[in-house]
């Protein structure tokens, strides 16, 4: 009898080392003269346990992990294809307490099925959002999505029912939907998830959101850096079309919606939207004034929704469940779920998708573990490089857009990146002025010249050349460009460099912070 | 001078530019077809590429020096990115960087003497929780130690010296 085996193809797991463990499972089980059936999954988003192989047994799929090649003929040994107990052994996945705790909405399939099974998906609930929308006219499609609640999710947390409304009443019979998968924060990889690990979901939402506004054309603009994510939305786009379920005609519905995977080329700055649309129409990333909005005047001067990747792969549930099954999670106006990351010094790292309101602390403690390197945390950054540090004393703090904003920080994409007490916070905040200058796309001044102005000027700090005086500078600086600036890369890189010298000043060699001396 | 090669490489990136033009948005895909075909965006293309889209060459150069992914010369045979964002920063991605300069003779944004390595900077890789990460030309590696480092960088050295070996028998 064939036996299951389950070994993910998430970069992740393959930067650990997983397909050297897929063959060599299969080498091993030739050997012994066992049939397996090894199917490439999704990651589950245990990545401390990454390469997680898993076997599909009688009571259900138990997981072993981290795998390693040499680990495998011990796992046989120890008869693991029937669930058999060795020192790698988690028992059944389900049951990972890190897994147990959680909400997955969006990430519902996540690690469960193959990524490129059209079966495995519509076994799963995919497809359902879709066919539900397909006998709704736009209207009834957006008002599902606009009672949902569901805010964009890249970071500006605009409600996505409202940007769908403009573009379903802009005039004109050309319309695009551009699904922003230009995932650049540090510390963030939900979207990359997503288009490794469950592809027709984006793909489901993106046509959603077309025949929703009366779109027949759609973008997926991925960053360079994510080449597995290209190639599996690309085999995932051709699989969809051949179905059926992309083209000219959907389902026999006559209604038509094609896809496009366009690659961005390492600029950071493409993540903001017009910066976005301006690169897929083959210019610089340069960001361009609003208005008019995109959902007026958006890619090629048409009307179009842009939305980040969660935003779109939320769609299908919505629809396929209803708004009031996702608008009854979260918490104030934060409605639905967070598939937060938990990223850099961290025991537990990986991906935990819960409703609006837990905890960074829950967050941290109860499914980070706290430190990779075991010492003790001393700040968190969330929101990527243009969201704030928080001290510890932020911990208790529930994870809402508006909890966050009240404090001038943002929960961006849901990305949080753990530091120790090693971390030096003058450093951190240099780096926020170098990315920006590296990053800027050189539109406006204050983000332009502002930045490389900011790295002078904490680099005397660091060197010790009157930081009272300086500090006081570099504040001043960033007000300047808090209000100065077209767009986030630089109206937003003043969140870390400030949060740094208000939680921090002793590592700016100022012993209170200069606003109060 | 016109070595075959040279002529060869034209004839790719006209084929490249001819069936990538009617496209909308068509520069971007188009470089970066040619970058993947043979390696960078030679300067020489670029009145063509400017030609068939009826654009100006400043526009174009100004496209291709945009954005960094782009390289305007030949890389290393093996290109070494270290990521160098916050995420693996808080693992020591820091001084994995200075170690790789080390190792390799070279800074970033270098090639080595020798043009086995290119050195690159990335932001961010999508490795967040399996820092610091790398990629060795396709291959993603997490958890990077100095010693892994060496052990990759190793690799690569062996399979030139495999290439070389198998050129000259």
């Amino acid at each position: 009898m064939s036996v299951t085996v389950f070994v993910p193809r998430d970069s992740s797991a393959l930067a650990m080392g997983a397909d050297d463990v897929a063959r060599a499972i299969a080498r091993e089980a030739a050997a012994r003269g066992a049939t397996v059936e090894l199917v490439r999954n999704g990651s589950r988003g245990m990545f401390w346990l990454e390469p997680l192989v898993e076997v599909r047994t009688a009571a259900g799929r138990v997981a072993y992990g981290p795998v390693t090649p040499d680990d495998v003929a011990a796992l046989f040994d120890a008869g693991f294809l029937a669930g058999g107990a060795h020192a790698l052994a988690l028992g059944p996945t389900g049951e990972i307490p890190f897994l147990k705790g959680q909400e997955r909405l969006t990430f519902a399939r996540m690690g469960i099925t193959d990524p490129l099974s059209l079966n495995d998906y519509i076994a799963h609930e995919g497809y359902a959002g879709l066919t539900r929308a397909l006998a709704l006219d736009g209207a009834q499609i957006v008002r599902e999505v606009t009672d949902s609640g569901l805010r964009g999710r890249g970071g500006a947390a605009f409600p996505t029912g409202i940007k769908w409304q403009t573009v379903l009443n802009a005039q004109s019979p050309t319309k695009y939907v551009v699904c922003n998968a230009d995932e650049g924060d540090s510390g963030t990889f939900s979207d990359r998830m997503v288009m490794e690990g469950d592809p027709f979901m984006l793909i489901e939402g993106m046509t959603i959101a077309g025949l929703a506004v009366g779109a027949q054309h759609g973008y997926i603009y991925v960053r360079s850096e994510y080449p597995h994510a290209i190639a599996m939305l690309e085999a995932a786009i051709g699989i969809a079309h051949a179905a059926g379920w992309l083209g000219d005609d959907i389902r026999g519905s006559g209604r038509r919606f094609r896809l496009e995977v366009r690659k961005g080329a390492g600029a950071y700055v493409c993540g903001e939207e017009t910066a976005l649309l301006e690169s897929i129409e083959g210019k610089r990333g340069v960001v361009r004034a609003k208005p008019p909005l995109p959902a007026i005047e958006g890619l090629f001067g048409q009307p179009t929704i842009i939305n980040n990747v969660i935003s779109l792969a939320t769609v299908p549930l919505i629809l396929a469940r209803g708004a009031q099954f996702y608008r009854d999670y979260g918490m104030g106006r934060s409605r639905g779920t967070l598939p937060f990351q938990i990223a850099g010094n961290v025991r537990q790292g990986g991906l935990v998708e819960k409703a609006f309101g837990v905890t960074l602390r829950e967050l941290l403690e109860d499914y980070g573990q706290g430190t990779r390197s075991g010492r003790a945390i001393r700040v968190v950054q969330v929101g990527g490089p243009l969201g704030a540090y928080l001290p510890v004393s932020r911990l208790d703090t529930p994870m809402d857009y508006e909890a966050f904003a009240a404090f001038g920080a943002v929960l961006g994409h849901g990305g949080i990146v753990v530091f120790d007490d090693t971390v030096d916070m003058a450093k951190q905040a240099r780096y926020a002025m170098e990315f920006c200058a590296i990053e800027s796309c050189g539109k406006c001044t204050p983000c332009r010249i502002g930045s490389t102005r900011g790295v002078e000027v904490i680099d005397k700090i660091i060197a010790g050349d009157q930081p009272v005086r300086h500090v006081k500078l570099v504040r001043d600086l960033c007000d300047t460009m808090l209000g100065g600036s077209l767009c986030a890369m630089g109206g937003m890189t003043p969140y870390p460099v400030l949060s740094a010298l208000d939680g921090f000043p002793e590592d700016f060699g100022v012993a209170v912070p200069a606003k109060a001396a | 001078m016109s070595s075959p090669t040279a002529e060869a490489r034209r004839d790719r990136i006209a084929h490249i530019v001819a069936t990538r033009r009617d496209m909308p948005g068509a520069l971007l895909p188009i470089l970066h077809e040619i970058q993947d075909a043979v390696g960078y965006v030679p300067a020489d293309a670029l009145p063509e590429i400017a030609r068939a889209l009826n654009l100006s060459r400043a526009e174009v150069h100004g496209v291709v020096t945009f954005y960094h992914h782009f390289r305007d010369s030949k890389p290393g045979r093996h290109v070494i990115q270290v990521c160098r964002a916050e995420a693996c920063q808080s693992v020591g991605s820091e001084a994995l960087a200075a170690h790789a300069e080390r190792v390799l003779g070279c800074g970033f944004h270098e090639t080595t003497a020798d043009g086995e390595f290119t050195l690159e900077p990335v932001y961010c890789l999508g490795q967040c929780a399996c820092g610091p990460a790398v990629m060795v030309g396709e291959q993603l590696v997490g958890r990077v130690t100095l010693q892994r480092f060496d052990a990759l960088v190793k690799a690569c050295a062996d399979a030139s010296q495999d290439r070389a070996a198998e050129v000259q028998a």
